[in-house]
């Protein structure tokens, strides 16, 4: 299996659903980091063959609700002095805001200018999102295994 | 500051209190003629509107209060690229309560997070109308005496149907209110309503394409008309716009009590020959909605019912 190192401080976000970690990069902005960030793909799992995991080696502001509306089965663990110190489990975000627009023609959001894209949580079981202003729903996430 | 932006945005017991004081209204119209002194409404209207429009003029002028406003998008700035949330602050500097019409879903919403005034929804594209709501359960109170243990059947354009969500969103939290829902297979109810609304609540309701069959059961019928500003696509709303049509020879199906509503304007969904039948009540719907919106404007304005 492919190595590598550890990090001293920082994030390890795992059990992410294989071939989505470029995703999620991507929409938590990690371009913008300045810190090393290492994309595993297809690494070997247990539970699920075959995963993605994200090595972030700084302890920045990560987006926890975008990353729990994304994939809300992978965990993040939080690196300290080199070992874990917590690791934190996510669920879906009640609202999630400027992820993605609605694609309701008849919306507002279509017209007006600086109008945050803001989609509500309205049925968990389900995973229903509506948007704040026309309540269209969001297209379905990823059920949670 | 409270807006009236969905149905829901007022409680069971303050919709019983709004009716409660249309009533009266109905009945002492002069009690209520200074009720507004000094104070404005608004009429932001992005879109065509007669009723509407004129039924909140008439309710602040009712009250003594005073109306100003725009009736169309191209004699506002908004022709001139200006957003609802500048619109709003500046009209705010004049008016004391604004209502809005807007043809994009969610336009009032957004003018209630930057007004300085109590937003009403006055329709929002094809989403939410809460003052012709609030009109209807008013005038199902006034004609039934209550609000609950109603079969309502709703016919035609469910799916861009604003007047249906709001409808259905409000009867839902009286008990024992069952629905039909008649409606060719495009124009069905949309999701929010029928998954959110109806089925999140266990709220009984069937949906159907033809009304014959289920004319005898119903307490009441609710017509809409099928909404050419809401298609992209003129070849579809030829071909749904006349499936619908009451006529005489239907409503001989109809229980003698039942109530033929219609939030207007009709088109040809309603024959002209059921306007004589007293069961057909669209035209008292319109007055109802002036002694509804006056009703409305007090209680958005925190003004005090008068003592005589």
């Amino acid at each position: 299996m492919l190595n590598i190192s550890g990090i001293e401080n920082g994030y390890v976000i795992d059990h992410i659903e294989a071939g989505k970690s470029l995703k999620i990069y991507e929409l938590l902005k990690l371009d913008k980091c300045d810190c090393p960030v290492a994309i595993i793909k297809n690494a070997r799992s247990n539970k699920q063959g075959k995963k993605d995991i994200i090595k972030i080696e700084a302890l920045i502001d990560l987006d926890l609700d975008l990353l729990g509306y994304l994939d809300d089965s992978v965990t993040v663990n939080v690196i300290r002095g080199g070992k874990i110190v917590e690791k934190k489990h996510l669920s879906l975000p009640t609202q999630i805001t400027d992820v993605v627009k609605c694609k309701n023609p008849r919306c507002i959001t279509s017209i007006e200018q600086g109008l945050p894209h803001v989609f509500i949580l309205t049925d968990a079981e389900k995973r229903v999102y509506r948007c704040k202003y026309c309540e269209e729903q969001l297209e379905k996430g990823r059920k949670k295994k | 500051m409270r807006h009236l932006l969905s149905p829901l945005d007022l409680s069971v017991e303050e919709i019983d209190q709004i009716i409660a004081v249309a009533e009266d209204i109905e009945k002492n119209p002069k009690k209520y003629s200074h009720v507004a002194d000094g104070k404005k409404i608004a009429t932001c209207f992005y879109e065509p509107s007669t009723r509407t429009r004129l039924s909140f003029e008439a309710a602040m002028l009712n009250l003594g209060g005073s109306v100003l406003g725009f009736s169309d998008a191209q004699s506002s700035s908004a022709s001139k690229g200006e957003s609802v949330a500048d619109t709003v602050r500046v009209v705010g500097c004049y008016a004391d309560i604004i209502a809005m019409r807007h043809p994009k879903e969610g336009a009032p919403m957004v003018a209630s997070m930057y007004s300085p005034v109590p937003i009403i929804n006055a329709g929002d594209g094809g989403h939410q109308h809460p003052t012709q709501t609030l009109t209807d359960l008013l005038t199902i109170h006034a004609k039934k005496g209550r609000l609950d243990t109603l079969t309502i059947g709703l016919c035609g354009d469910l799916k861009f149907g604003r007047t249906v969500h709001s409808l259905i969103t409000a009867l839902v939290r009286y008990p024992n209110i069952r629905f039909v829902l008649i409606s060719p297979e495009e124009l069905k109810i949309p999701s929010f309503v029928r998954d959110d609304v109806l089925r999140k609540q266990n709220i009984p309701f069937e949906e159907v394409d033809h009304l014959e069959d289920v004319m005898p059961t119903l307490d009441i019928l609710y017509m809409t008309r099928v909404q050419r500003e809401r298609f992209f696509n003129e070849e579809d709303y030829i071909r749904l716009k006349d499936r619908f049509i009451l006529d005489q020879e239907k409503m001989t199906y109809a229980a003698k009590d039942m109530l033929v509503m219609h939030p207007l304007p009709r088109v040809n969904e309603i024959a002209v020959e059921v306007d004589n039948d007293p069961r057909a009540v669209y035209f008292e719907q319109a007055q109802y909605g002036v002694y509804a919106r006056m009703a409305l404007i007090m209680k958005l304005l925190g003004l005090e019912v008068p003592a005589c």
